[in-house]
C-alpha cells in the first residue's frame, strides 16, 4: 500500500519537483504513473524507494513511514518492493541464475530456498531455458524479463517498474506489459511509471498523470493524452 | 552475522580479487611500498634503541666509602643500595683493586708506581635501571650514611636520555604519519576499484541489502590484499635489511655499530607487518566503500 499525502519535493539546487501530490494505491492494484519527461515521475519513484526524502508531506510505503524511517529500516522496507529499471541493471559478469541468486543472497536466502524459487520465477517470466545465459547474450526483451524475475524472486508485496519498456521496441514492450499484468493478477501490487501513451491506452488500468510536479488526472482506464 | 553469510563474504572477497586483478595488484603494490617504508623506519629506530641500550648498560657511577666504615657498615650500605628500585647491580671495589685498575690505565708511567693504597678509597660501583632517574638515584645513594663522595657522569646519562627520547618521538611521529598516508593511499586505490562496482552496490541496495552485507565482502577483500601485501613486504624488507647489514660490514662501520641480527627479530617484524597490512587493507576498504553506500 502506498500513501502520498500533500507531498512536496524541492532539491538542493532549488528545483521544485513535486508540488502537493496526494496518491493512494491499495494492495493488489495496477497503476500507471504517467507524464512527460521532467514531470516528477522519477522523483516519486525515488521517494517510494527512500532514495530521497520528501521536503513536506507524508510518504507511507507498505506500512513504513518514510518521513522518519531509520537508516537501518530502509533495507527492510525495500525488501517489500521489487524494482525494475529502464536500463535493466543486470550484472553482466553473472549468468541469469547468478543475477537472481545475487538478489536472493542479499536478503539472506539460503541455497535450498534459491533452488526452489529461481526455477519457478524463471518459468513465470518464460526464461526457464536461459538460466545459464549471460545478459549480453540476450535480447533487450529477455534482459528485461530477467530484471522482472529478479524483482519477483524475493516475493515482494509491490513492484515498481520505472520505464520498463523504455529501451524496447513496441512488440517487446507489449509482451513485458502483459507479463506485468499477469504478475499483478497473481496478487502483487504494480506501479508502472511510463510516458508511453499508446501502451497505457491498450490496458484498461488506473492512470495517474502528473505534469510539472502536480497531479492532473487520477482515473480508472480511459484515454490518456500526454 | 549468519554462518551462511560468512562463507559467502569470504568467497565474494576472494572472487573479486581475481575479477578485478589489475586493481588488486595496484592495491597490493601500494601496501607493499607503504609497509616497506614504515618497516625501514621502525627497524632503524629499533637498531638505534638497541645501540643506546648497550651504551646504557655500561653506564655506572661510583660511591666512595668513608674510611671510618667497618666491613659490617659496608655490607649494610650495600644492602641499602641494592634495595633501591632503580639500582640494577652493586659491586664493592677495594682501594687496592681501584689502585690496580688505575695503574693499568696509566701503564708505563713510573710516577704512580709507589703510590700508597691509602690514596684511594673503597668504593661501590652502581649500575642503574632507568637512566632517566640517574640523578635522583645518585642523590639517594649519596644521602646514605657511610658515603663520603661520588663520581657520576650526569651529563652523559642525560645525553643518552635525550637522544633516546628524540629517536623514539621521531620514529613514532614518522610511523604515524606514514600509517595515515598509507591508509589514505590504500583507501583511494580501493575506492577506484570500488567505483567500477558502484552499479553492483546500487543493485544490492535496491534489493534490500543492509550496509553491512554490502560492506563485508569488500572488507574481506581488503583484508586479504593487506595480508598478501604484508607477506611480500616482509620478504622484501628481509632482503633490504640483509643488504644494508652486508654494506655496513663491508664498509668497516661495524666497528662503530652492528645491526641486530634479523633472525632475532623476524617473528616480531612478520607479526607487525601482517597486523598492519590486515588493518590497513580492512580499514581502507571500509572507508572506501562508505560513499557508495549512500543509496
Amino acid at each position: 500500500m502506498i500513501r502520498l499525502i500533500d507531498v512536496h519535493k524541492e532539491y538542493d539546487n532549488g528545483t521544485k519537483a513535486l508540488k502537493g501530490i496526494n496518491l493512494r494505491i491499495e494492495d493488489g492494484e495496477f497503476v500507471f504513473l504517467v507524464g512527460p519527461s521532467g514531470s516528477g515521475k522519477s522523483t516519486i519513484v525515488k521517494l517510494l524507494t527512500a532514495e530521497v526524502i520528501a521536503s513536506q508531506g507524508r510518504v507511507i510505503v507498505n506500512g513504513y513511514n518514510l518521513n522518519n524511517i531509520r537508516r537501518w529500516q530502509i533495507p527492510h522496507m525495500r525488501r517489500t518492493l521489487g524494482i525494475i529499471f529502464q536500463d535493466f541493471r543486470l550484472i553482466e559478469k553473472k549468468t541469469v541464475q547468478g543475477n537472481l541468486e545475487f538478489a536472493m543472497r542479499t536478503v539472506g536466502a539460503g541455497s535450498r530456498e534459491m533452488r526452489k524459487r529461481i526455477p519457478y520465477v524463471l518459468d513465470l517470466v518464460g526464461l526457464d531455458d536461459k538460466a545459464d545465459a549471460y545478459p549480453n547474450e540476450m535480447s533487450g526483451g529477455e534482459q528485461q524479463r530477467v530484471a522482472i524475475a529478479r524483482a519477483l524472486v524475493n516475493n515482494p508485496r509491490m513492484i515498481i517498474a520505472d520505464e520498463p519498456t523504455g529501451n524496447l521496441d513496441p512488440g517487446r514492450s507489449l509482451e513485458i506489459m502483459t507479463l506485468l499484468e499477469r504478475i499483478n493478477a497473481m496478487g502483487t501490487t504494480m506501479l508502472v511509471v511510463t510516458h508511453e501513451r499508446d501502451l497505457v491506452n491498450r490496458f484498461s488500468k488506473r492512470v495517474v498523470a502528473i505534469k510539472d510536479g502536480e497531479m492532473i488526472r487520477d482515473g480508472q482506464g480511459g484515454y490518456y493524452r500526454a | 552475522m549468519r554462518r551462511l553469510n560468512i562463507g559467502y563474504f569470504i568467497k565474494e572477497g576472494f572472487l573479486s580479487i581475481f575479477s578485478h586483478g589489475l586493481m588488486s595488484f595496484a592495491a597490493v603494490c601500494m601496501i607493499v611500498a607503504c609497509l616497506i617504508i614504515m618497516g625501514s623506519f621502525s627497524l632503524l629506530a629499533v637498531n638505534v634503541d638497541g645501540m643506546l641500550s648497550q651504551l646504557e648498560e655500561e653506564n655506572e657511577f661510583l660511591a666512595y666509602i668513608d674510611e671510618t666504615c667497618t666491613s659490617d657498615d659496608v655490607a649494610q650500605l650495600m644492602a641499602q643500595v641494592r634495595a633501591m628500585d632503580n639500582v640494577a647491580s652493586v659491586s664493592f671495589i677495594t682501594k687496592q683493586e681501584a689502585k690496580a685498575a688505575y695503574l693499568e690505565g696509566h701503564e708505563g708511567e713510573g710516577l704512580y708506581a709507589n703510590m700508597p693504597d691509602e690514596v684511594l678509597r673503597d668504593r661501590l660501583s652502581i649500575h642503574v635501571v632507568d637512566l632517566e632517574r640517574f640523578t635522583e638515584t645518585v642523590e639517594a645513594v649519596c644521602a646514605l650514611p657511610g658515603v663520603a663522595n661520588h663520581r657520576a657522569e650526569n651529563k652523559v646519562a642525560e645525553g643518552f636520555v635525550t637522544v633516546r627520547n628524540a629517536v623514539t618521538a621521531l620514529a613514532t611521529v614518522l610511523v604515524a604519519i606514514l600509517a595515515a598516508v598509507s591508509l589514505f593511499i590504500i583507501a583511494n586505490t580501493i575506492r577506484l576499484a570500488t567505483f567500477s562496482r558502484r552499479e553492483e552496490i546500487a543493485i544490492m541496495k535496491m534489493c534490500g541489502a543492509t550496509d553491512s552485507f554490502v560492506r563485508w565482502p569488500f572488507i574481506v577483500e581488503g583484508l586479504i590484499l593487506g595480508l598478501m601485501g604484508a607477506l611480500v613486504a616482509f620478504f622484501l624488507q628481509w632482503g633490504v635489511y640483509a643488504a644494508v647489514g652486508k654494506a655496513v660490514t663491508e664498509s668497516g662501520a661495524s666497528a662503530l655499530f652492528t645491526l641486530i641480527d634479523f633472525s632475532l627479530i623476524w617473528k616480531g617484524v612478520l607479526q607487525v607487518f601482517l597486523l598492519s597490512g590486515a588493518a590497513i587493507g580492512a580499514v581502507g576498504s571500509g572507508f572506501a566503500i562508505r560513499r557508495f553506500l549512500q543509496v
